[in-house]
């Protein structure tokens, strides 16, 4: 299901003294099958365009298209039911929203809320939980009997049974700790290819941009400031550290290396293995001073 | 150095049929350093920070601070000398606005009214929030919230500041900012820090690290010693440092490095100096 | 959906009433609330308007927020006419039709009741948007404070309330977040039989109460780890200062109820 995003503006609290521009002029195009990371400091709106992917929030400016439903300011959406159910979205600490006696309930409540039969949620709720790496046996305990890691894999169950299309991250390991961390992003990068979904994630970490994404868009005080391939946002890390924003330490290594040797690599290197192999050349390439 | 605190043979469990968070555990803690507790979530590294301020108390050993044995009758004589941070930003920040969240701690050691005033300022111009006086918390980024946070405990002037991962719910701006701060107190005043964590690249800038697996102290030494671990730091549910990753695999690939190196800095000149003599 | 509300806000700005001491802005609204009882007829509601208004305008608070703030409130303020049209049974008959008679006494107490209500709640509106919460707390705590020597839990109390106010906006937030994860999850919080949104309430209170019991432990935890033993031996930051505009304020007040129980009848 492709997803776009034309030329919306969204005010919170439009028209009260508190009123607050969050996003101007933001354009996104979410063809199926794209890894697309968003990145950009808190509050440069980044949480704003994740909630127009589902229409959680109507634009006050602009189109929001997904799949064949149409989106725009002043037109009265009825039932959102059928966008919602093929767009998951993992919130941040996801587990906050478990309530249901049961593990196998909590995931169970997303699916049937769609209209899916209590029997084929049973069984996608078995699949879910193995699918973050859960015993089965976990499914008649109580969430909140569960660790903090367990609870957040539960959570991000409940909506992966919903087996929606699109699945959108909002910092989806945001405090757990490195394993925890690097578990759940195999997890989501090995669903984004199994299942050809598309996926959007939402993330301060460019070691995981660079590493899952095939796009990037870059916010910056509710616009987006640049868009493009990993290799191309990273080729030119200047503007990136301008903003006060990380590059990855692969691409940040790489540049203190051709510093130090004043020499240019071929390519920007977005890999460990990449990085090592274009530095051996430059080692061993002997034409040195 | 001076001995701190000392904990001796520390265990601990929170109920009795739970299992052990502590056991066994006994460290020191010098005036003056930098010590990073790491370990992965639940390899009781948080339940150390609680006892150390008398929030729970060990069913064995002993803890001592400042020559000080910690007890009931003791406890808030030493919650004097040991200021923590906490991890959620929000679930600690007491007061409606910035300076009555740093002045709550005051108010509660009975500090008179005028001197109230100007520690806050004092320790607000520290943590450099005092441009923030009358802000409400709602209105300011989680790393703005946790250096109040620290202003409020610096503001009881205490020999030891804990911070129980309180970094770990930051943006990557935030965490900086914190960290910042943290430092700089520490040069400027000498202050021992306590740094809980499963941050790798925080601990790597500490002093000394203590790595806590399943309750008990699995490794004490310095930042250059516990990464040497390499492989067996991933069995515990831990990272490595990036430039250590690299090293490693610039070994392999068969260049000679003396060490696996902390820093991207250390790394790139051994590999300029190594090219060189090639 | 809750962003309208304007209960419980303060809009920050610089106005006679923003620098009052909230000790005078509480007491000015407890008196105003007896003061609004005098009034009996068009000219005292009148009085009363224009008093009420002039303290809007003072208070430099958009206007049209305010209007727009109230919406929820005016349902109740149009029920209350409504109850008192229907109900009193006294002087001339002004309107008939079917089982429906309206009175004209009706009348006039149901504009009156209902004008009333109306204006304790702009007058109190006023207070909230001009005045912090905190400010509010201390005001209550320091004019609560001879309830101590009953031993009344003044301290408590006023910390209680502090930490409620401190806490509004985190969990608005919060509640806010779950609603909207739970939106996403297939639960419809706008519409529906009354039934379902019954139904659609627990996914977002059970969270709620989960996630307030947490951060009140958290909580407890942090003051207790910062020293705090309950309200003995505490000093305070906070300070009130009474000024001249707040005895000025006050005799306003009494001008007005002095006007008004001239022009009562």
């Amino acid at each position: 299901m492709d997803i776009t995003l034309q030329n919306v503006e969204y005010r919170y609290q439009a028209n009260t003294p508190f009123e607050r521009l969050a996003i101007e002029d933001v354009s996104i195009d979410l063809p199926a099958g794209t890894f697309l990371a968003l990145i950009g400091h808190t509050g440069s709106g980044k949480s704003t365009v994740l909630q127009h992917l589902n229409a959680l929030i109507k634009p006050t400016k602009g189109t929001v298209k997904i799949g064949d439903t149409t989106i725009t300011p002043n037109k009265k959406q009825k039932n959102l039911k059928h966008v919602r159910q093929r767009v998951g979205i993992v919130f941040q600490f996801p587990e906050h929203q478990l309530f249901e006696e049961t593990v196998e309930k909590d995931i169970c409540f997303g699916p049937m809320n769609f209209g899916v039969s209590e029997q084929e949620a049973k069984a996608r709720a078995r699949r879910a939980i193995q699918q973050v790496g859960l015993s089965e046996e976990i499914l008649l305990k109580s969430p909140f009997e569960l660790s903090g890691g367990q609870m957040r894999r539960v959570a991000i169950a409940g909506v992966l049974a919903m087996e929606p299309d699109v699945i959108v991250l909002d910092e989806p390991t945001a405090g757990l700790d490195p394993r925890g961390r690097q578990d759940i992003m195999n997890m989501f990068a090995s669903l984004h290819q199994e299942r050809n979904l598309s996926t959007v994630l939402v993330t301060h970490s460019m070691e995981d941009a660079s590493r899952y994404a095939d796009q990037i868009a870059i916010m910056h005080n509710g616009k987006v400031e640049r868009k493009g391939t990993p290799a191309e946002i990273f080729s030119n890390p200047e503007r990136l550290l301008e903003l006060g924003l990380d590059v990855p330490e692969v691409v940040n290594l790489q540049h203190k290396l051709e510093s130090a040797f004043g020499r240019k690599f071929a390519k920007t290197c977005l890999s460990m293995e990449d990085l090592a192999e274009e530095a051996m050349k430059l080692l061993k390439g002997g034409d040195s001073l | 150095m001076n001995e701190l605190v000392r904990l001796q043979d520390i265990s601990f469990q929170y109920d009795e049929e739970a299992d052990y968070a502590l056991k066994g555990v006994s460290f020191s803690i010098y005036e003056g350093e930098w010590l990073a507790i790491v370990g992965h979530n639940g390899s009781g590294k948080s339940t150390l920070a609680k006892l150390l301020n008398g929030l729970q108390y060990a069913q064995e050993g002993t803890i001592s601070v400042d020559g000080m044995l910690l007890s009931e009758d003791t406890v808030w004589e030493v919650r004097k000398k040991i200021g923590m941070v906490f991890q959620n930003p929000d679930n600690q920040f007491v007061g409606t606005t910035v300076q009555d969240d740093v002045a709550f701690g005051l108010e509660n050691h009975g500090v008179a009214r005028e001197e109230m005033v100007d520690r806050v300022r004092h320790s607000l111009e520290k943590v450099k929030m005092d441009q923030f006086l009358d802000q409400e918390p709602h209105h300011l980024s989680g790393g703005q919230k946790q250096r109040v946070a620290i202003a409020g405990v610096i503001a009881l002037r205490p020999n030891l500041i804990i911070l129980d991962e309180a970094t770990s719910m930051l943006d990557p701006r935030g965490r900086e900012e914190v960290l910042d701060t943290v430092r700089e107190l520490k040069q400027d005043h000498q202050m021992t820090v306590i740094s809980i964590t499963h941050d790798l690249e925080e601990a790597a800038k500490a002093d000394r690290i203590i790595v806590m697996n399943k309750g008990k102290l699995y490794r004490e030494g310095s930042p250059a010693e516990i990464f040497q671990m390499d492989e067996e730091l991933v069995q515990l549910g831990l990272d490595i440092p990036f430039p250590v990753k690299m090293s490693k695999l610039f070994k392999e690939k068969g260049i000679p490095l003396t060490k696996y190196h902390l820093t991207e800095e250390e790394l790139v000149n051994e590999l300029w100096t190594s090219h060189s003599k090639m | 959906m809750m962003e309208k509300m304007i209960f419980g806000r303060y809009v920050p700005a610089q106005s006679i009433i923003h620098r009052m001491d909230p000790r005078s802005k509480l007491i000015l609204i407890f008196l105003f609330v007896c003061v609004v009882f005098i009034a009996n007829n068009v000219y005292t509601y009148a009085a009363l308007i224009i008093y009420t208004f002039a303290m809007i305008l003072l208070s430099k608070v958009p206007v049209r927020f305010i209007i727009a703030g109230l919406k929820p409130v005016f349902l109740l303020v149009i029920f209350t006419l409504i109850l008192h049209l229907f109900l009193t049974r006294e002087g001339a008959i002004i309107f008939e039709l079917g089982p429906i008679t309206i009175y004209e006494e009706g009348l006039r107490q149901g504009i009156f009741i209902s004008l009333r209500f109306f204006l304790l709640i702009l007058m109190t509106s006023i207070l909230t948007l001009t005045t912090t919460p905190i400010e509010i707390t201390d005001g209550l705590e320091t004019l609560l404070g001879p309830l101590k020597k009953v031993k009344f839990p003044v301290h408590e109390l006023a910390l209680m309330m502090s930490i409620s106010l401190r806490f509004i906006p985190t969990l608005m937030g919060e509640t806010d977040k779950i609603m909207k994860a739970q939106t996403a999850r297939g639960v419809d919080f706008s519409g529906g039989p009354i039934k379902e949104r019954v139904k659609a309430v627990i996914p977002l209170l059970i969270p709620l109460f989960v996630s307030s019991f947490k951060r009140a432990e958290e909580l407890a935890t942090a003051m207790e780890a910062r020293g705090y033993r309950g309200g003995e031996g505490r000093t305070k930051y906070r300070q009130l200062s009474w000024r001249i505009t707040d005895t000025m304020m006050l005799l306003l007040l009494a001008a007005l109820s002095v006007i008004l129980i001239l022009l009562r009848t």
